[in-house]
């Protein structure tokens, strides 16, 4: 019935289940907003943390700032590697939309050639895409107005500001400067092995030789950090923070560059080293290499060619033969023998031997030719080192045997590293029974200590090593370490490089130097000496010694005649020297490859470096 | 007493039909929205005007449906949710895609989206059915209802448009819900919905659809692609902090890392800018507007205006829950905006005019005691 009629409203009762339902509805409303405020208490309260880090992960870039490379000046302040402002074209692949259709352009506009599109190829191989790769290293003005006015076509691409290591005296002074070059990958593992590579991120060079390898970490400084605020498409909004680089350290090195520049040029077309090197303390005033290369290249990316050009050249320009290159001494190191022989008694200063031209051991028939084919008398050991007697040293070598020998040159530093402030240094060989057996499985033979007696055979020796053990008898047994630094200055504080020595030669009777030295001066002032020609006039009082190193044998009976023989097999020219005779304050050291004789090439040389080296220091003396 | 006190103290809100509290909650919630498009639309001050222009639209179209009479509206329920279904059905049929899902259909001289017209329609036409018996609605009536109410629903989720499908539904479950059904039927709904879940996913659900719920469910799974909204979202909210990085100061979105940041995800915006505490204000604000929405439902005279009052409060509140859930990472992502702050003004004058029909509701209680 009820259910036919209109149904009959309980308005109270409909009114008090809405109510109801209402008040439920309203609990669920607030529950539910509190739940949401709790999760957000959650989010903005108890994990702030964690999204106030990943919020700045997404906005803030941390840029890394390289820091200026040190610069490096000679003893006097001029400036051998210095930091040039260049603008460089550079493109960062990514963000190029077609590379190939990019540099086609980019040719047309700045005309680009072959060789600087197959480095760009090379360099953009080695790095990410997202690096940025120059394209030309410097851009001149004209290139660079040029591409700015067309900048919005090429996206991806852009001009930079950069620094570029300049070595404004080239080649003469590479192997001792050595160069900066990209870092490579072999750089890169041997920064991380380091902790290093943190200090690299903005860094693109690094030091591959000579010194700005040796001193890479004063000469490269701190990197600085920059904090930028990015939006998403990783443009700069704003910097926050800037954290500036702290540039590297200058270093001044003990090299006069006109002294080097001198040598550099008087060696001309001749392959070989010379050394000047103080002896008091080491310090190196000239150390040439010749062939040698223009570093420049390095730093702006060699190309292959190029490179492999220098690589395989026959005169070898990468080798220092400086610190590298292994030279008999020859007669060079007589004195240091005559030294020991006098020290272990098998002479006296008195002691004199007959010289028919040759030398014999007793029951070989074996000659051992002296350089003077009719020999030279009787000989004493003045007369051995001024005339250059080899017949005298076969004797007293023989005498005193290869394991005294080897013990004792050990001690002047033959055979082991000069600890030269570079890292491009061989010990070369001062050989011993133990070495040989070592090296091609046989015995020593006692002819063999003969030829060691002039510095033949199986000796060789490294110029540096030569200088230095000049410097260890002219100074009586003080063996100096050489070195290449003079200073390094932090901002204002200059700290001088650490004068360092090796263990002194020490002899038992020291006026057995005398002997030794005297004679050497007379090398030079004697009518008989072996440099008496090349020296005579000269403003300033010096002494040496020449050396001839055979380059290949000589068979029983033949003559050496330089003419007929090739090039690569004539005679090493050798020469040490000081000055002045007294008190030395420089010592020379010349090895010329395949040019002749010591006395006719090396000693003349000799006295043309040292007058140039005398000239300069009253020239700078008087300023 | 006290109302004929209020219509003394406020003789001209009376004379516009409006009611105060619910007024003052709507304006709060407009400033709000202003200043933070302002600051989420990159402080872009064309597209701040052009919000402004929309908050002024929708408050002048809840003022003219605040004047419609209650009885004109109730007459015309049935006839209007008629047309809105014939108007779907064209969509499906007819209508034009955008983003992928069709929801516009095109008229010749004006394009609509006849899936907003459901919005008020839908809880429109179940509160009129509903009311033709005295409440608590017997359960025909309710079968009835559900049958009503799963037509437009389906033919939205069709669109598809998730978002709105669900607004639907739950303004006209709210309906049925307080009308009174029995506790005993909602269980049974609510297994009956959770059985549905597998068909829904099967069946009803598109590619991107799913990809959204893969994702909520691990934004991380796709930090790149699908996740990155919601990550950088819970970037933004939870790098705000208690105070918030200041107005026009928010790194997530100044620096566009939070995308949608002036639309569905500005809520993510309002927290990083203002942090905890402007939160705090603003789910005060929100729940202030819904409790005042409902207490004028409890205060209607006539059943059609309390259920429709109450489901259109309920409703609203469905659409802070939903938007605030998913931007913080609680729901899944479904295109559903922060009402009355997003930027964008189709939802808002929607929502508006169902403002409009609560303060009509409001209001005509006093008109009908004093005349």
């Amino acid at each position: 019935m009820k259910k036919r009629r209109a149904p009959i409203r309980d308005h109270h009762a409909e009114t008090a289940l809405f109510a109801r339902r209402s008040i439920v509805a309203i609990l669920l409303v607030i529950v539910v907003l509190g739940g949401l405020l709790f999760n957000m208490y959650h989010l903005q309260v108890q994990q702030h943390q964690q999204y106030q880090t990943r919020s700045n992960d997404n906005r803030i870039k941390v840029m890394p700032l390289a820091p200026n490379r040190g610069l490096i000046f000679d003893r006097r302040g001029r400036l051998l590697a210095e930091n040039r402002p260049v603008l460089s074209l550079e493109i960062i692949p990514e963000r190029v939309p077609d590379l190939q259709d990019t540099l086609m352009r980019l040719t047309a506009l700045l005309g680009l050639d072959e060789q600087q599109l197959a480095q760009f190829e090379d360099n953009r191989r080695r790095e990410r895409r997202f690096d940025q790769i120059s394209v030309l290293d410097r851009l001149t003005e004209q290139q660079a107005a040029r591409f700015a006015v067309r900048q919005h076509e090429f996206p991806g691409v852009s001009i930079e500001a950069r620094l570029i290591r300049h070595y404004p005296y080239g080649e003469a002074i590479t192997h001792a400067l050595g160069y900066v070059a990209k870092i490579n990958r072999n750089d890169l593992q041997r920064l991380r092995a380091n902790q290093q590579h943190a200090n690299y991120a903005a860094t693109r060079t690094i030091g591959k030789l000579g010194i700005e390898r040796y001193y890479e970490e004063q000469l490269h400084g701190s990197v600085g950090y920059q904090q930028i605020e990015v939006d998403i498409r990783g443009r700069a909004v704003r910097t926050l923070a800037t954290q500036p680089p702290l540039p590297g350290q200058d270093l001044t090195l003990e090299l006069d560059i006109e002294l080097q520049q001198f040598i550099y040029q008087l060696l001309g077309d001749m392959r070989g080293s010379i050394i000047l090197i103080d002896p008091r303390d080491g310090a190196i005033r000239a150390m040439v290499s010749k062939p040698s290369f223009d570093p420049n290249w390095f730093v702006q990316g060699i190309s292959t060619e190029q490179y492999q050009g220098l690589l395989n050249s026959r005169h070898s320009p990468l080798l220092n033969r400086s610190t590298q290159g292994g030279y008999p001494p020859a007669s060079t190191i007589k004195p240091h023998l005559a030294v020991l022989a006098l020290e272990q008694g098998v002479i006296t200063p008195q002691t004199k031997i007959w010289d028919p031209g040759w030398f014999q051991i007793t029951g070989v028939n074996h000659r051992y030719r002296d350089w003077l084919s009719w020999g030279h008398g009787w000989v004493d050991v003045d007369t051995a080192i001024v005339e250059s007697c080899d017949t005298f040293y076969y004797d007293i070598a023989l005498k005193m045997g290869i394991d005294t020998i080897s013990e004792h040159m050990a001690k002047y530093g033959f055979g082991e590293l000069t600890g030269i402030d570079i890292h491009e240094e061989s010990a070369a060989v001062m050989p011993t029974r133990g070495w040989k057996r070592a090296r091609f499985n046989q015995p020593w033979y006692a002819g063999e200590t003969v030829s060691i007696g002039i510095g033949q055979s199986y000796w060789t020796s490294t110029p540096i090593q030569l200088a230095v053990a000049t410097a260890t008898l002219v100074n009586r047994g003080k063996r100096p370490v050489p070195r290449l630094l003079r200073s390094i200055t932090d901002g204002d504080v200059e700290l001088n490089a650490v004068v360092e020595e090796k263990p002194a030669v020490t002899i038992k009777n020291q006026s057995n130097w005398d002997v030794a030295i005297r004679a050497m001066n007379r090398v030079v002032s004697s009518a008989k000496g072996t440099a008496y020609r090349p020296f005579r006039g000269a403003s300033y009082s010096s002494g040496g010694k020449t050396g001839t190193a055979q380059v290949r044998s000589i068979a029983q009976g033949e003559t050496y005649n330089a003419d007929e023989i090739e090039e690569q097999y004539r005679d090493n020219a050798m020469y040490i020297g000081y000055a002045p005779a007294l008190n030395p304050e420089i010592v020379i050291m010349i090895a010329v490859e395949n040019a002749g004789g010591g006395g006719s090439i090396a000693a003349p040389l000799a006295r043309q470096i040292l007058d140039y080296y005398f000239t300069l220091e009253a020239a700078h003396a008087n300023l | 007493m006290q109302t004929s006190e209020e219509r003394q103290r406020h003789p001209w809100l009376q004379r516009l039909r409006l009611d105060g509290p619910l007024l003052c909650g709507l304006i709060a919630l407009a400033v709000i929205s202003a200043i933070t498009v302002y600051s989420a639309s990159g402080q872009d001050w064309a597209m701040t005007e052009r919000q402004l222009i929309r908050i002024a639209i929708a408050f002048a179209v809840m003022m003219g449906v605040a004047h419609i009479p209650l009885t004109t509206v109730q007459r015309f329920s049935l006839p209007i949710f008629t047309a809105g279904i014939v108007l779907l059905l064209g969509v499906l049929l007819v209508g034009e895609s955008s983003k992928g899902a069709q929801r516009w259909l095109n008229l010749g001289v004006i394009t609509i989206q006849p899936s907003e017209l459901m919005k008020l329609a839908v809880p429109m036409a179940i509160a009129w059915f509903i009311s033709q018996q005295p409440l608590p609605a017997r359960k025909r009536r309710l079968a009835a209802a559900f049958v009503l109410l799963l037509i437009p629903t389906l033919m939205i989720a069709k669109q598809p448009d998730l978002g709105t499908a669900l607004l639907i539904a739950s303004s006209g479950i709210f309906v049925v819900f307080l009308a009174g059904i029995s506790w005993r039927l909602i269980a049974l709904f609510v297994l009956t919905a959770s059985s549905f879940v597998p068909i829904l996913w099967t069946f009803l659900m598109r590619d991107y659809q799913r990809q959204r719920v893969l994702t909520f469910l691990d934004p991380e799974r796709d930090p790149l692609g699908a996740g990155y909204q919601i990550i950088q979202s819970k970037i933004a909210i939870g790098s705000g902090g208690i105070e918030g990085k200041g107005w026009l100061q928010g790194t997530q979105s100044q620096l566009e890392f939070l995308p949608e940041r002036h639309t569905d995800f500005i809520f993510s915006v309002y927290s990083e800018e203002f942090g905890l505490l402007g939160v705090i204000l603003l789910l005060a604000l929100y729940g202030f507007v819904v409790v005042r929405g409902m207490q004028i439902a409890m205060r209607a005279q006539r059943v059609y205006q309390k259920l429709l009052a109450g489901s259109l409060t309920l409703t609203f509140f469905i659409y802070v829950l939903v938007n605030i859930g998913m931007v913080s990472g609680l729901l899944p992502v479904v295109g559903v905006p922060l009402p009355l702050i997003s930027y964008g003004g189709t939802s808002m004058v929607t929502l508006m005019a169902g403002f409009g029909l609560l303060m009509a509701i409001a209001t005509n209680k006093r008109l009908v005691m004093h005349s």
